[in-house]
């Protein structure tokens, strides 16, 4: 293994890194906005710096947009006074909001995120190509919720004790429903865990208008994984963990300054991640719908086909992102009996359900008319 | 008493998905994020406020400058969380009103005191203390939200006077025959 090899995946796992967390950054400015517009408010206007300001118009829409907003915040969070609340264990303490963060950006390296031509062979813009993709996903994304766990433990205090239990009964509840709607999207595709060729798998045309997305081959599949992810994001309708209205501020009661920061970015680390992988499993990643009706089916070849196809996959996660917090502005929240039951009664059975059938089908499809 | 009857069909199974609630919920969200803003940009933007609306008090002044406040302390001894305090003095002979007698040497109102509840212009008798629009008294020190007569008169500023009351008086008494 030579250095420039190591030097390049540094390189690109950190130009990677910086650009998903400024997404992720982002998202909690744009949470603000999006909760401001459909409240009728105008949102974070006033932060900036005179520099900007004296920019002629950019400057004051840049403003009013509020996007001097994140700079701000995590300054404000880097400066605050940082306390620790009386008989906790530190190493815990501490532990918890870097064992939240950590996942979601651990799982990031396996997600293909656009494509490059190169000599006439197509690879995926990814960090690790892994070809259990998709079960190192699951499998990580899990490890987030022993972060809010522990901060739950570790916090000593009622409120975070409780949002930890919930936190821990949610996600193994909803993480069940998850895996198994994802079972027939996969065997769909062939197969294959590997996220990359499941994206292959779904660009071309159905009829020669409407795109091969699995959302339109696996509908159902689309809602309960949609659900069991804003479920395992902690967002509302399912916010049990943080429950603001009914244990003050769940597993981060306790948290202040950065370290509540690092819970924060995590949150939303966690919905940018799952966002994208919604847009990798039904959305059909970068494919280029609704332009390759027109013939252009194809990304060129070279950087400027891997930027395309990174840019267009990009828009698809911000729409999907968008969509994560339009749903909180819509929704009320549900009780904890209300999302067991959901959990265990309604998602999980129809999640089986949909796993026979489908399994059913293709097997019959496979036999009768003797095509894989 | 009539009796209204709510017709409350069983759920069809679409509804029973909740799906079809989500999607209106969904519909109505979008819209609202194309209404207009209805927030008031508070520091540049200010609301209307009510005439009959009850801020800080303030000291008035007649449309001829005189200050109408004549000592009386009516102010001081109504005021419930006592707030005001007044140190009467007397009126220079030379300015025209002596006979008027008196005038506040010095007139306090402790703003953090204050409640606001407008008893002082309900029985001042020269409508000369004013609960007007000003909403905001802020300052850095205790000290500072103590407002003496020359802050009060500040912020009172003049208000139309339609009585002169105290003109008539002196015209009264100058044409009133001598016993």
């Amino acid at each position: 293994m030579d250095w420039t090899y190591i030097f390049f995946t540094v390189l690109k796992a950190v130009i990677m890194v910086t650009i998903f967390m400024s997404i992720a950054g982002y998202t909690v400015v744009a949470e603000r906005k999006v909760a401001s517009w459909i409240q009728e408010r105008p949102g974070p206007n006033r932060t900036t710096l005179p520099i900007i300001l004296a920019i002629p118009v950019i400057g004051r829409i840049v403003t009013r947009l509020g996007l001097i907003q994140l700079p701000a915040d995590g300054g404000k969070f880097l400066f605050k006074e940082d306390p620790f609340p009386g008989h906790v264990n530190k190493v815990y303490f501490i532990l918890a909001p870097i064992v939240a963060l950590i996942p979601a950006l651990t799982t990031m390296t396996v997600l293909p995120f656009g494509e490059i031509t190169r000599d006439g062979v197509t690879v995926p813009l990814v960090l690790a190509n892994l070809d259990v993709g998709m079960l190192f996903i699951l499998a990580f994304s899990s490890l987030g919720v022993y972060g809010i766990i522990l901060a739950g433990w570790a916090s000593n205090s009622k409120y975070p004790f409780l949002g930890g239990i919930r936190a821990s009964a949610q996600v193994i509840s909803y993480e069940l429903a998850m895996g198994m709607s994802l079972l027939p999207v996969f065997m769909w595709a062939g197969g294959t865990l590997n996220l990359f060729d499941l994206v292959e798998a779904q660009s071309g045309l159905l009829f020669g208008c409407l795109p091969k997305w699995m959302i339109f081959f696996q509908p159902v599949s689309a809602l309960l994984f949609l659900t069991a992810l804003f479920a395992e994001t902690n967002r509302l309708p399912f916010d049990m963990p943080e429950s603001e209205t009914d244990l003050v501020a769940g597993f981060n009661t306790e948290y202040g300054a950065f370290k509540f920061g690092l819970f924060f970015v995590g949150e939303y680390a966690h919905v940018t991640m799952g966002s994208a992988l919604f847009v990798v499993l039904f959305l059909g990643g970068w494919s280029l719908w609704p332009l390759n009706i027109f013939g252009l089916v194809d990304y060129p070849a070279g950087i400027l086909g891997a930027v395309l196809s990174a840019l267009v996959f990009m828009l698809k996660t911000f729409c999907l992102i968008f969509f994560f917090l339009w749903i909180r502005w819509t929704l009320p929240r549900f009780r904890y009996d209300q999302i067991m039951n959901l959990g265990w009664k309604r998602l999980l059975p129809i999640a089986i359900a949909n796993f026979v059938v489908y399994a059913i089908a293709m097997a019959v499809y496979i036999r009768f008319f003797n095509q894989a | 008493m009539a009796t209204k009857v709510v017709d409350r069909r069983p759920l069809s199974w679409a509804e029973k998905t909740y799906i079809p609630q989500i999607l209106s919920g969904l519909r109505i969200t979008f819209r609202k994020m194309f209404n207009p803003v209805v927030t008031l940009e508070y520091p540049e933007q200010r609301p209307t406020i009510p005439d009959n609306y009850r801020g800080v008090p303030t000291l008035v002044k007649d449309p001829h400058g005189r200050e109408k406040c004549v000592s009386c302390q009516l102010c001081e001894f109504v005021c419930p969380p006592k707030a005001i305090r007044i140190t009467p003095g007397s009126i220079d002979e030379a300015s025209g009103n002596e006979h008027i007698e008196k005038a506040p040497k010095d007139f306090e109102i402790n703003m953090l005191r204050c409640i606001y509840c407008g008893l002082c212009q309900e029985v001042c008798p020269e409508e000369a203390i004013v609960l007007q629009d000003i909403f905001s008294a802020n300052g850095y020190t205790r000290q500072e939200m103590v407002y003496n007569k020359k802050k009060l008169y500040e912020l009172g500023g003049t208000l139309p006077d339609k009585h002169f009351k105290w003109d008539k008086k002196k015209k009264a008494s100058e044409q009133a025959p001598s016993h």
